[in-house]
């Protein structure tokens, strides 16, 4: 049977792979960051690189963020194609000025003339239990600011096929993976961790969203976590006969308008859900692209779920009160259906 | 009275029973809350399930850097602590019951449930802690300079591991504390391993004291996670402190016997460094030595552990009878009102 032969690898094996193998192909290639050598990083993203490539090209840091990834774009000046792991994105903190006013910057204040092919790669995201300063996705916060790529892919295949262009890109890549998805075995198991990955070398484009169910009466959009709970709401909603489209996002910057478009279009009712804070975040982001660009489209007022504005909270019924789940998601919709 | 250190101590015997008692109340602490930690996460491991979720990183062995600072400070004091708190938080006299309760995750928790293990805060005491590595020490300095501003004695102490020595933060807050001569002392325990990375990949600088003269400041290093010689380099620094002579960077050898977190595979340190270290073990030696003097009885001893011990069983039963917050209490507190 065809299914059986199938190569199932988990999101954290899948990222390291395509590491790997990029590494394999271009001598260029090198990893840096915190516990990324023996440890093969605190979420697995760099498993068995060491074993393989040696200290000369993966590289353990010191606890010194604004000296590695500073050090990462110094290199990729110089031709090198860095991956330098930031290991939860919430230490942005210590060295944002490097990432923000340098990575993103370079290559558009040199006119171009400089370029910075490197990769930032984060985990992101909470649901468990590791409070304020361990559990934010901060999309918006990247995708804010104009010069750097920012991906978040939702599983295996993905997390392998945009991590192969993010290192092939010439530009600076943040590259976000939902701690929850790399399939750890100290973490929740969720079967969506797990996935089908060709052994060869694929790539999956840095600025498309998936369709990842189709429905005819309500698009959701949601990232990593967010769409798997869509997904899980719309088959709870098809019960009832009301048909959702999922679409996962994927790519924050560039975002993918003509998916989504094309989807309102069909649905004509929009809820965006996402993994950061509601104010100024991404589910504005999609609202404000559908509002300019489907507005006559739109059957009913468009809607969103979110943090809302508030620090992720440490204690279990706080925290899940404010990230968004599949039954809020569900019940968003059946409340948008009943007032249209 | 038996040598500890190297030298012949000279530290009063009320200091060294606190001390012990403290120590004692720490390991039993950890040791709770390891037990604690485990419950719901067997038979299958799931960081985030369980009576007390989330990462959790013990400091277990680490016992003699925070009793031998602590001892010499009072409550006017502050003190600031990394992601591997609770040693310095119970020897600063954090309030037991409302910590645990806080890592229970509870509504009686010193922050409501909303800061968790990493994040305790308790203003009656002047304590607080963090989890971002090095992010502790500017706080420190404002708190030495608020010292200084309101003309009082009170000092600053910094806790940080090893690793956090090699973050900016720390070179720019020494550096300030310095050349505005504030009444800051930061703490640096070696326990060998920032995470998996040890110290001899992190630093070229033997011992992180040896970068007070970078400052122009003073250093001091206290070698075999000693308590007694913690407690004099403390007592001296503690000293300069309040009489206005600046800021002093102390790094004490000190041991991890747990895993970075619990939960860690460990697989980057030998089998056997652990089983030597415990060998060493602290609290061992300092009862050895109090039970060798004429004036601690073994009755002595057992009375201060059993109450040590209680305090911590109480702690956690307050913390386990105690209720989870409202859900929706999440959107309180973002401001003050
Ligand atoms: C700015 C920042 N970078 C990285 C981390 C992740 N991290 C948490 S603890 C730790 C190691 C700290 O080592 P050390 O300072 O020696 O303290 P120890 O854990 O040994 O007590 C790291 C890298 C963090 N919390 N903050
Ligand atoms: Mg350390």
């Amino acid at each position: 049977m065809e299914t059986a032969k199938k190569r199932m690898l988990t999101g954290n094996k899948a990222m390291a792979e395509a590491i790997s193998q990029e590494m394999e192909k271009d001598p260029n290639v090198f990893v840096l960051g915190e516990d990324i050598g023996k440890y093969g990083g605190i979420f697995g993203s760099t498993q068995g690189l060491i074993e393989k490539f040696g200290p000369e090209r993966v590289l353990d840091t010191p606890i010194s963020e604004t000296a590695f990834i500073g050090a990462a774009i110094g290199a990729a000046a110089e031709g090198m194609r860095p991956v330098a792991e930031l290991m939860f994105v919430d230490f942005f903190g210590v060295c944002m000025d490097q990432i923000y006013n340098h990575m993103a910057k370079i290559p558009y204040m040199s006119g171009g003339n400089v370029k910075l092919p490197m990769v930032l790669m984060t985990s992101v995201g909470g649901g468990y239990r590791d409070a304020a300063q361990h559990s934010q996705t901060l999309y918006a916060t990247f995708a804010h600011m104009p010069g750097m790529k920012v991906v978040a892919p939702s599983n295996p295949y993905d997390l392998k096929g945009m991590m192969v262009s993010a290192i092939r890109d010439d530009n600076p890549v943040v590259f976000m993976f939902h701690k929850s998805l790399q399939g750890l075995g100290w973490m929740k198991q969720l079967d969506v961790a797990v996935d089908h990955v060709p052994e060869e070398s694929y790539t999956v484009p840095l600025d498309k969203a998936k369709v990842v169910r189709e429905g005819k009466d309500v698009t959701i959009v949601g990232i990593q976590m967010m769409t798997h709970y869509a997904v899980e709401a719309a088959e709870r909603l098809a019960k009832e006969g009301i048909e959702a489209e999922v679409i996962d996002l994927r790519s924050l910057a560039p975002i993918d308008k003509d998916t989504i478009i094309e989807s309102v279009k069909k649905t004509h009712r929009l809820l965006v859900v996402d993994e950061d804070y509601l104010s100024y975040g991404m589910t504005a982001e999609v609202s404000a692209i559908v509002a300019e660009e489907a507005f006559f489209e739109m059957e009913a007022p468009i809607s969103r779920l979110a943090i809302p504005d508030v620090p992720i909270p440490y204690s279990g019924v706080l925290e899940d009160f404010v990230i968004p789940g599949p039954n809020n998601i569900y019940e968003q919709v059946k409340k948008m259906m009943d007032e249209a | 009275m038996t040598k500890f250190g190297e030298k012949q101590p000279a530290v009063s015997l009320e200091k060294l029973e606190w001390m012990y008692e403290q120590m004692v109340k720490i390991r039993y602490y950890e040791d709770q809350m390891a037990e604690a930690y485990m419950e719901g996460k067997t038979p299958v491991f799931n960081i985030g399930a369980g009576t007390v979720p989330g990462e959790m990183h013990l400091a277990t062995g680490q016992e003699p850097a925070a009793v031998g600072i602590c001892v010499h400070l009072t409550k006017e004091d502050t003190v600031t602590a990394p992601h591997r708190p609770h040693h310095h938080a119970i020897a600063k006299g954090v309030d037991l019951k409302k910590m645990t309760a806080e890592i229970f995750g509870k509504e009686t928790g010193l922050g409501k449930g909303k800061g968790g293990h990493m994040h305790l805060f308790d203003p009656e005491v002047k304590f607080s802690c963090g989890g971002i590595v090095g992010a502790g020490i500017p706080h420190a300095v404002g708190a030495a300079m608020t010292s200084k501003m309101k003309g009082k004695d009170s000092v600053a102490v910094a806790f940080i591991g090893e690793g956090a020595a090699n973050a900016g933060a720390f070179h720019e807050s020494l550096n300030l504390a310095a050349v505005w001569n504030l009444p800051l002392i930061v703490v640096v325990e070696d326990n060998s391993y920032g995470i998996s990375v040890p110290k001899k990949a992190s630093t070229s600088v033997e011992s992180n004291d040896l970068r007070a003269s970078a400052y122009g400041i003073a250093g001091a290093y206290v070698k075999d996670n000693d308590p007694i010689a913690m407690y004099k380099a403390s007592e001296e620094a503690v000293a300069r402190a309040r009489n206005g002579q600046g800021p002093t960077i102390i790094e004490i050898e000190t041991y991890r016997y747990l895993g970075h977190f619990q939960g860690d595979p460990e697989l980057y340190r030998d089998e056997t460094e652990v089983p030597g270290l415990r060998q060493l073990d602290p609290i061992t030696k300092l009862r050895k030595m109090l039970s060798e003097s004429e004036s601690v009885s073994e009755a002595d001893l057992e009375t201060m552990e059993k109450r040590a011990k209680q305090e911590v069983d109480e702690a956690y039963q307050f913390a386990r009878d105690s209720s989870y917050p409202d859900p929706e209490s999440a959107l309180k507190d973002v401001f003050s009102s």
